[in-house]
Parts: structure tokens; sequence; C-alpha cells
């Protein structure tokens, strides 16, 4: 195991941020954290990542306890944290070198690992880090996690506020990484990025609804998710949540996702009764359950 | 969504040096209509937002919001429209009622006006035994409903929303949606941003920039059916990959 978390607690006054929470990520693997805001993702990373005592519980990173060995793991792990912490004032080439220097090596020495990433910002590397553009500044903060050749990396929200097209080199970026043999422990509040981790924790409110890999956690829901559509949106969510069986009713891009309270629900009541209501061009099928779909559920049920 | 144009720009350009922010882009928006305005980080969206709330001036071009020309008018633009991010919203060391106090007193409302006024939002928020909280204690979902509503107070005909919903679990993500769908039927117009692909399908219509320019703008399905993609996710791979 590269990270052992058991029964993790924190809380700072009488507010818990997280509830014992248990989970343990495999060597090589790539996996998710995936909540919003307030759920306790970054004061996890902040006490695997030794900066932080939790009240209750143990944690191993890397093969080391996290209170008794943080020395140790230290050397062993890569952070990125959410906000950008680089020096603003330093060059790309000076907080590079800096990073490389805390840790006894130089950009030479472990060129190969941040060598793909590198060259992107390379051309930049005499401008102040506060110049860089957001996808340019990710890139770094990266190559300044990596510089040292960590077993681990720890990335909280790397993706946040990032584009689409970003995000998805981003990730792309995280599979090459993962193929040279290091374990990444990734935040999102993006629950679309669940997918491309090898098995994700789903966290609300510092408890853990869920851990499986994204395939298991949708295939073994055993709800059923229909797309609704008609010409008025906003008119079908107001009268799909009066419809008498109604369990939930969401927006889902170009469509609402609908569930029903019975186990014989029948698509052609539901038109009709749509029909009544003055709808038209009405389009009822089964959906594609997503991790999202699984996600408001679970937190629905938990409250 | 009627035919009345609320926002016109017409070859607005922004320079700073030799570098061209925004290069001589043109749109409307229509009264009641739901805009989304997308585009990837550093594409030129904020900089072309900040001319049309009248607080940078063009290098170029023309903009009129709700009939007033920012270059002349902007004192008058900025009373005309409401504007909402996820950075600055509110104060977090006053409580919600000292917050839409603040911000009624700032737009300019009477003092009946705005005790109406928060009557009305505290009860349609459901917020009536939290007035007196602190807005830092609220839970983020909360705050951004309340930084919607306040920002609303005056009435504007035009809102602009920077990224709202970032970071906000899904279900409030959805509620707050609902909340500019209601706002939007009542004849406001939403000029909104979001890095979420699946709330740009909500807008009525949407532009994408890429890199200054405008490159596509239309209806979420007229742009998936131009670009033979299934969702509006793949239609902004599509336009912004490969550039940076």
């Amino acid at each position: 195991m590269s990270i052992q978390v058991q029964n993790i607690s924190k809380s700072y006054k009488d507010n818990f941020a997280i509830a014992a929470v248990s989970f343990d990520v495999k060597e090589g693997e790539i996996f998710g954290l995936i909540g919003p805001d307030g759920a306790g993702k970054t004061t996890l990373f902040r006490i695997l990542t030794t900066l932080l005592l939790a009240n209750e519980g143990t944690a191993t990173v890397a093969g080391f306890d996290v209170v008794a060995d943080y020395k140790s793991i230290r050397r062993s792990i890569g952070y990125m944290p959410g906000k950008f912490s680089l020096y603003q004032d330093l060059t790309v080439a000076e907080n590079l070198s800096f990073f490389a220097t805390i840790f006894g090596t130089t950009l030479e020495e472990n060129y190969d690992v941040i060598k793909e990433i590198y060259v992107q910002i390379e051309p930049f590397k005499d401008r102040r880090a506060g110049a860089l553009s957001g996808g340019m500044k990710q890139k770094l903060a990266l190559c300044c996690a990596l510089i040292h050749k960590p077993k681990v990396l720890f990335l909280d929200e790397p993706t946040t506020g990032v584009d689409p097209v970003s995000r998805k080199e981003f990730w792309d970026m995280l599979k090459r990484l993962q193929q040279r043999g290091i374990t990444i422990l990734v935040s999102t509040p993006y629950m679309d990025e669940a997918a491309l981790c090898d098995r994700i924790a789903l966290i609300q409110k510092g408890a853990v609804l869920k851990i499986d890999t994204p395939e298991n956690i949708i295939s073994k829901y055993d709800k059923t998710i229909y797309d609704v559509r008609t010409k008025n949106t906003h008119q079908l969510i107001q009268d799909l949540k009066e419809y008498p069986s109604q369990y939930s009713v969401y927006a889902f891009g170009e469509y609402i996702h609908y569930c029903d309270k019975t186990d014989d629900f029948n698509s052609i009541e539901l038109e009709n009764y749509l029909k009544q209501r003055n709808h038209t061009e009405i389009e009822i099928r089964v959906s594609k359950t997503s991790i999202e779909d699984i996600f408001m559920d679970l937190t629905t049920l938990n409250q | 969504m009627s035919q009345e144009k609320i926002i016109e720009v017409k070859n607005l350009s922004k320079k700073f040096g030799s570098f061209t922010a925004v290069d001589n882009i043109s749109f409307d928006v229509y009264k009641g209509e739901i805009f989304g305005f997308l585009g990837a980080n550093g594409a030129g969206k904020t900089t072309a937002m900040k001319m049309l709330i009248g607080i940078s001036r063009p290098t170029s071009g023309e903009v009129t919001v709700a009939g007033y020309d920012v270059k002349t008018a902007a004192e008058m633009v900025k009373k005309s429209i409401g504007y909402m991010s996820q950075r600055f919203s509110m104060y977090d060391d006053l409580t919600i009622k000292e917050n839409i106090t603040f911000f009624g007193g700032i737009y300019g409302l009477s003092r009946n006006k705005i005790k109406e006024k928060t009557a009305q939002l505290v009860s349609e928020l459901g917020l009536e035994d939290a007035v007196d909280k602190l807005v830092g204690d609220l839970p983020l979902g909360w705050k951004q409903k309340l930084s919607f509503s306040v920002a609303l107070l005056h009435e504007p005909k035009i809102v602009f929303l920077d990224e709202p919903t970032g970071g906000v679990d899904p279900i409030t993500r959805r509620q707050f949606w609902e909340m500019i769908y209601a706002e939007a039927h009542k004849g406001t117009t939403i000029f909104v941003t979001t890095h979420y692909m699946d709330e740009a399908e909500y807008c009525d219509r949407v532009s994408i920039m890429v890199e200054g320019h405008i490159e596509a703008l239309d209806t979420p399905k007229n742009l998936k059916q131009q670009f033979n993609v299934e969702s509006m996710n793949d239609v902004f791979l599509k336009l912004a990959r490969n550039v940076e």
C-alpha cells in the first residue's frame, strides 16, 4: 500500500472537517477524492502531507507514519496545493532551482521526470511566475512538485477553474506520470474527472460515501435514470417535480435526469402527463448513469 | 425571449501594448436571454466582460448596454446591471441583513425599499432564521445563492455572472441554475461564464472565444450539429484545442 488512512478525524473547535475517514491507495494507482468545497479534501491532504495533525486515527504514506516519520514522508512526496503556491516574483527557472535545492537535487539530475511538462514552459523560463497564464502556472507547479522524483504525488484540486482543454491535457500528463510508477492522490470537484481515476472516494461534509472503481460504482447502482426533454426546459423541471411518483429531478446538460420512486415506472404515463401540461417535442429514454447522478443521490440519502 | 437587443457589441477591441486581448468582436444579446460566454483561460473573456460592465475602456469599437454607450455613459451602465463573481461576493464579517443593507445603499435604494427587498429576499431563500448570522459562517452554496439575489436587489436589466458555480456541490449548482431560469423568465437578461460544459447546455445561446476572437456563436443545439458532436464539451474541445 502506498497510502493507508485509518479512522482519521479532524475537527476545528466544534466543527468536524473529516470524521473517521479510512481508505487505502495502492502503489501506482491514481486515486481520486471527489467532492465539493467543504467536503474535507484539503484537510485530508494536509494531514497526509504532514502539515496538520489529526485528532484521531493513523495514516501512513510510502510506508512511513505521518506523525513519527514525518521527515521521511516529506522527502518521498510531491505536493501541489490548491492555491498557487510558488514564488510569484521568482522566474520559472528560479522557482524550479529553488525547489530542487531544497530537496538536495538539481534540475539536471531528475530532468527525465519533468522533461515532457517542462518543455512546454521552457520558452518562458525567464518570466516571473506571477506573470504566467493559469495553464502555465499549473504546469510549473507540477514541475516543482516532481523535481525530487517523489514516490507519491498529492494534487489538491489541480484543475479547479481550469478550462476543459487544459483539464484534458493535465489528465493526460497524470496518466504518463502514473506509467512511471508514481502513485497519485488527486482531488477534484468535477464529477466527470472521476472516470479518469482507477478508484475514487466520493466524499461530502467530511464523510466517505463510497469507495470503488468508477465502473463498479456505476454498475452496482440499482436505480434507473431517465433522460427527459421537451421544448420548455424550465417548465419541464417544475412539472416533473410535481409528478406524484418522482424520486429526483435534476438538470443534466440538454436533458433532465428523472428518477421514479416506483419499480413499475411507465414512460407512456409520464408522457401523457406532460402532454396534459402542454409540453411538446417530448422525449423520454433510459439514461446512462453517471458518477454525478450517484453522488447527488448519496448526498441526499446522507442528509 | 424577445428580439429586443439589450447588449450590442460592434468591432470591440482591447490592446495592452502590443498584445491584443480582445480582437474585433461583434455580437448582440437579447432581452430575457441566458447568454453563455465561454472560452479557454486567457482567451480574453474577462477583458471583454470588463468592457461590457463599464470598468475598462475599449481601445476601439462600440458597446451599448441597456441602451447606454459604455464609453460616454459608464455610470448609467453600472446602474442598469448586476454583477456577481465567485471571487468577490459579499462581506464575510457582516451579517446577511447587513450585507443586503450595504449593497442596497450602494445601489441607491431608499430605506423603505431596502426593508421591503430584505424581507422578500430572505423569505424567498428561506433564510428567515439566519438573517443575523455572519455571511462568513454560511455554507458556500448559500453564499452563492444569496449573492445572486443581492446582485438583483436594484432590479437590473442584465446580470453578469462570472463563474458563479465554481466548487459548489452538484445539487446546489442545479438549484442555482433554477434560480437563473426563473429570473430570465421574468425578463432579466443573464450573461454568464462557466467552465462546466453541462451548464453551457442550459444557455439559450453560447459564444466561444478563442485567442481574442469569437469563434462560434449559436444555440447549443446548432453548435453540436455544426461540429457534428454529442456534447458542448466536444464542441469546446474541437474549437479550443491546440491553441495556447
